[in-house]
């Protein structure tokens, strides 16, 4: 018998009853994807995605600056495009030292088809449409460049390449609020996307020293590190997030001098950044916990101070093994940002609600929230993802195999 | 051969601040004092701003009539009653929400779990499928959709959904129960109105679907996760007793994994209760909406906050207490 046929009769119909409810699971999701497709299709108007494109990207970023985000999204393909050529341009155990690895090939594609879809189906005009293309193009371009000739640059130059990552973000935050001569956008014209992915990437950021500090202070031998730690991370997650968002838009003008209390938009930020450390502080515990007392003898006993023993011997080690936790918390991280919404922020969320406020857009709030469904759901995806290789990559027999390479 | 006192020698110490004696006291005391600067400027800012706005802590505000009105509370409350009345209602609310949300969620939770176990393929991947897509999108977005694309385009009237005993409609969702009379009655349509002994709120039903089925996807993984912390061996030997593949779950593996499951739950519970928080989104009149009202109102958002931390607090800590309690009851003992 055919393997598949036997793995089907294996999987789907090994007794009568398993055969019932396998036929009957299939008539139910073929009427539930058929009911979809007819509705995405027929019955859906997508005009209301498509007139409020801008606005679910960037909310009410003046539209004369908006080159400065298209500058910064340049920048930024670029800097993935380099990034992902040099991963690829030394050979290494992992891979098999091919220019294009056939994922890599696949992911292109589909990158390609995104940016070509995309504009096409949103009815973009024929200038933004090329912009994307542009964007394509440059991503290609640069990853092709990156990994035919980075073996070429000498090890100064790429030990120092990562340093262009947060050189970005920090030209990012001026593009975006202005200053050095650009014209300032106050944070209140930041909106849709935009805000959303500059809310979480800059909790992410943060939180993360934060929260290895708490969890070096909950399990130090310093009984008022310790204290202090325990009762901030069981506080803030005592709380659930909308309570301390409410704290930080009501009660934080009381706690500061007049005048010194951020802009609404950073003090929600703060917020969720605080909020952010507690639970990565718990995911960081438990790494820190898996890492056998042994290690840290054996440190010391090399004569490593114990900031040495910290740095090069107990984090490494912890941070793997806590990297799925923690990805984990900056996946909820990034959905927690819809929440900003509820304290009247125009987050993805809030330019939604704002949307289906408008009476001409009645009764089409179900092609508005599947859509941003859909955009949560692959950034989360993606998070996920990468977690998983950096994970492999990271893995200890991976590296030392690659080590052992000439 | 060396003098044994002259090691101690002072010059022959380390200098004092690497003493390892006096190096903890001093970081703990520079924290220490760090903190305190810190604790005294905001307490000292937060008196000055509310003496300058006359707002020092006071609590005479619940005394007063509220106003607002709560259109389905289980205490009752008007808009005539003092704001503690009502404050009470939204933690009934709160409450209701709660334990409704844990019971649903942790029956679908526990069968998708088992659900991912089972021998048919179908269901298997169905479950993955249910788990992976629900994690993935925010549990306010899903909210929302439940509220306003689902519930709030249900038909009314005679066009409404009904299943014997159940009726789902733009007014409500209307169950059987026992009625006047101690009868058992079912959903009736009068004069274009459906009547029931037993009506939920669809914006109780809405928050009750979000939450139910984004926790019951986590608890799925917690099950799931406990499942797999069986070994393999008790199927096998469950199986060739001649147990089938329920049997074997319900008797043999389920037991063993309960002490994986529980402290699992215990977060998931916890963070159900906080979740419940969202139902401001839905228009659901939770504790977190009314203490919103009652600041816009009063001002008093240092009192009405408290209010709000010490209400979750609780909670959280009722919970736990609870799942501890349960825990340590299904631990192995072992002599």
């Amino acid at each position: 018998m055919n393997p598949l046929l036997r793995r089907l009769r294996a999987d789907l119909f090994a007794t009568p009853a398993d055969g019932a409810l396998s036929l009957g699971l299939i008539a139910l999701i073929t009427a539930a994807a058929v009911g979809l497709v007819q509705w995405a299709t027929q019955r859906a108007q997508w005009a209301v995605i498509q007139a409020n494109s801008t606005l679910f990207a960037v909310g009410r970023y003046p539209a004369d600056q908006q080159w400065r985000l298209w500058l910064l999204t340049a920048l930024l393909t670029a800097a993935t495009g380099v990034t992902w050529g040099l991963l690829r341009c030394h050979p290494r155990a992992d891979r098999d030292g091919t220019l294009w690895p056939r994922n890599d090939l696949v992911v292109l594609a589909l990158l390609a088809a995104v940016a070509f879809w995309l504009p096409w189906v949103l009815q973009l005009t024929p200038a933004l449409q090329s912009r994307w293309w542009l964007l394509a193009a440059l991503l290609a371009a640069t990853r092709w460049l990156a990994g035919r000739f980075g073996s070429q640059l000498s090890r100064p130059v790429l030990r120092l390449f990562p340093l262009v990552w947060p050189l970005i973000y920090l030209t990012g935050m001026v593009l975006i609020s202005g200053g050095l001569g650009l014209m300032p956008v106050s944070p209140s014209q930041w909106g849709g996307l935009l805000l959303t992915l500059l809310t979480s990437s800059f909790a992410i950021l943060l939180c993360f020293p934060l929260g290895v500090l708490l969890a070096l202070g909950r399990r130090s031998d310093l009984p008022l590190l310790r204290w202090i730690s325990v009762i901030y991370i069981e506080f803030i997650r005592g709380a659930p997030l909308i309570t301390l968002l409410f704290l930080g838009q009501n009660i934080l003008g009381f706690l500061l001098p007049g005048g010194l209390a951020p802009d609404r938009i950073w003090r929600a930020a703060w917020v969720l950044t605080f909020f952010a450390a507690a639970y990565l502080a718990e995911a960081v515990r438990s790494g820190l916990a898996s890492v056998p007392n042994g290690q840290i003898e054996a440190a010391r006993s090399l004569g490593l101070s114990y900031p040495q023993t910290l740095v090069r011997v107990v984090l490494p080690q912890a941070l793997r093994v806590a990297l799925p936790a923690m990805v984990g918390q900056f996946i909820s991280l990034l959905q927690d940002t819809t929440l900003l919404s509820l304290i009247g922020l125009l987050e993805l969320l809030g330019v939604a609600r704002t949307v289906m406020a408008n009476p001409a857009f009645l009764g089409h709030s179900a092609e508005v929230y599947l859509t941003l469904a859909l955009v949560f759901w692959s950034c989360c995806a993606a998070l996920g993802l990468g977690s998983r290789a950096l994970e492999k990559r990271l893995d200890p027999q991976t590296l030392s195999r690659s080590s052992s390479q000439p | 051969m060396p003098d044994p006192q002259a090691s101690l020698d002072p010059l022959d110490r380390p200098p004092w601040w690497r003493d390892r004696r006096v190096v903890p006291w001093l970081v703990q005391g520079v924290v220490a004092l760090l903190l305190l600067v810190l604790i005294a400027f905001l307490l000292g800012n937060l008196v000055h701003n509310l003496t300058t706005r006359d707002m020092l802590l006071s609590w005479r505000w619940l005394g007063q009539t509220a106003g607002f009105d709560i259109s389905e509370t289980l205490v009752p409350f008007n808009a005539e009653m003092p704001y503690w009345r009502g404050l009470v209602a939204g933690l009934a609310n709160t409450l209701r929400a709660v334990i409704t949300g844990l019971v649903g969620a942790t029956l679908l939770g526990t069968l998708a779990g088992m659900a991912s176990y089972s021998r048919n393929g179908l269901l298997r991947g169905l479950t993955r499928t249910y788990v992976e897509t629900i994690r993935n999108i925010p549990l306010l977005l899903q909210l929302i959709f439940w509220y306003f694309v689902v519930f709030l385009s249900l038909p009314n009237g005679s066009a409404a959904l009904q299943i014997p005993g159940v009726v789902l409609a733009k007014s409500g969702l209307y169950l059987a129960g026992l009625g006047q009379g101690m009868h058992w009655s079912l959903p009736q349509l009068v004069n274009g109105v459906w009547q029931a002994p037993l009506r939920l709120s669809v914006e109780f039903a809405a928050l009750m679907s979000g939450l139910i089925i984004y926790s019951g996807a986590f608890i799925a993984e917690v099950v799931r996760g406990g499942i797999a912390s069986v070994p393999k061996g008790q199927w096998e030997a469950a199986t060739s007793l001649g147990m089938g593949w329920f049997a074997t779950l319900r008797h043999v593996v389920l037991p063993q994994a309960l002490r994986v499951i529980v402290p699992g739950l215990n977060t998931q519970y916890i963070s159900l209760a906080k979740n419940s928080s969202l139902a401001v989104a839905v228009g659901f009149t939770d504790l977190y909406s009314v203490a919103e009202t009652t600041l816009n109102q009063t001002g008093r958002a240092l009192e009405v906050y408290l209010l709000l931390l010490g209400a979750y607090l609780a909670m959280d800590l009722v919970i736990s207490l609870l799942m501890n309690g349960l825990n340590r009851f299904v631990q192995i003992r072992e002599r």
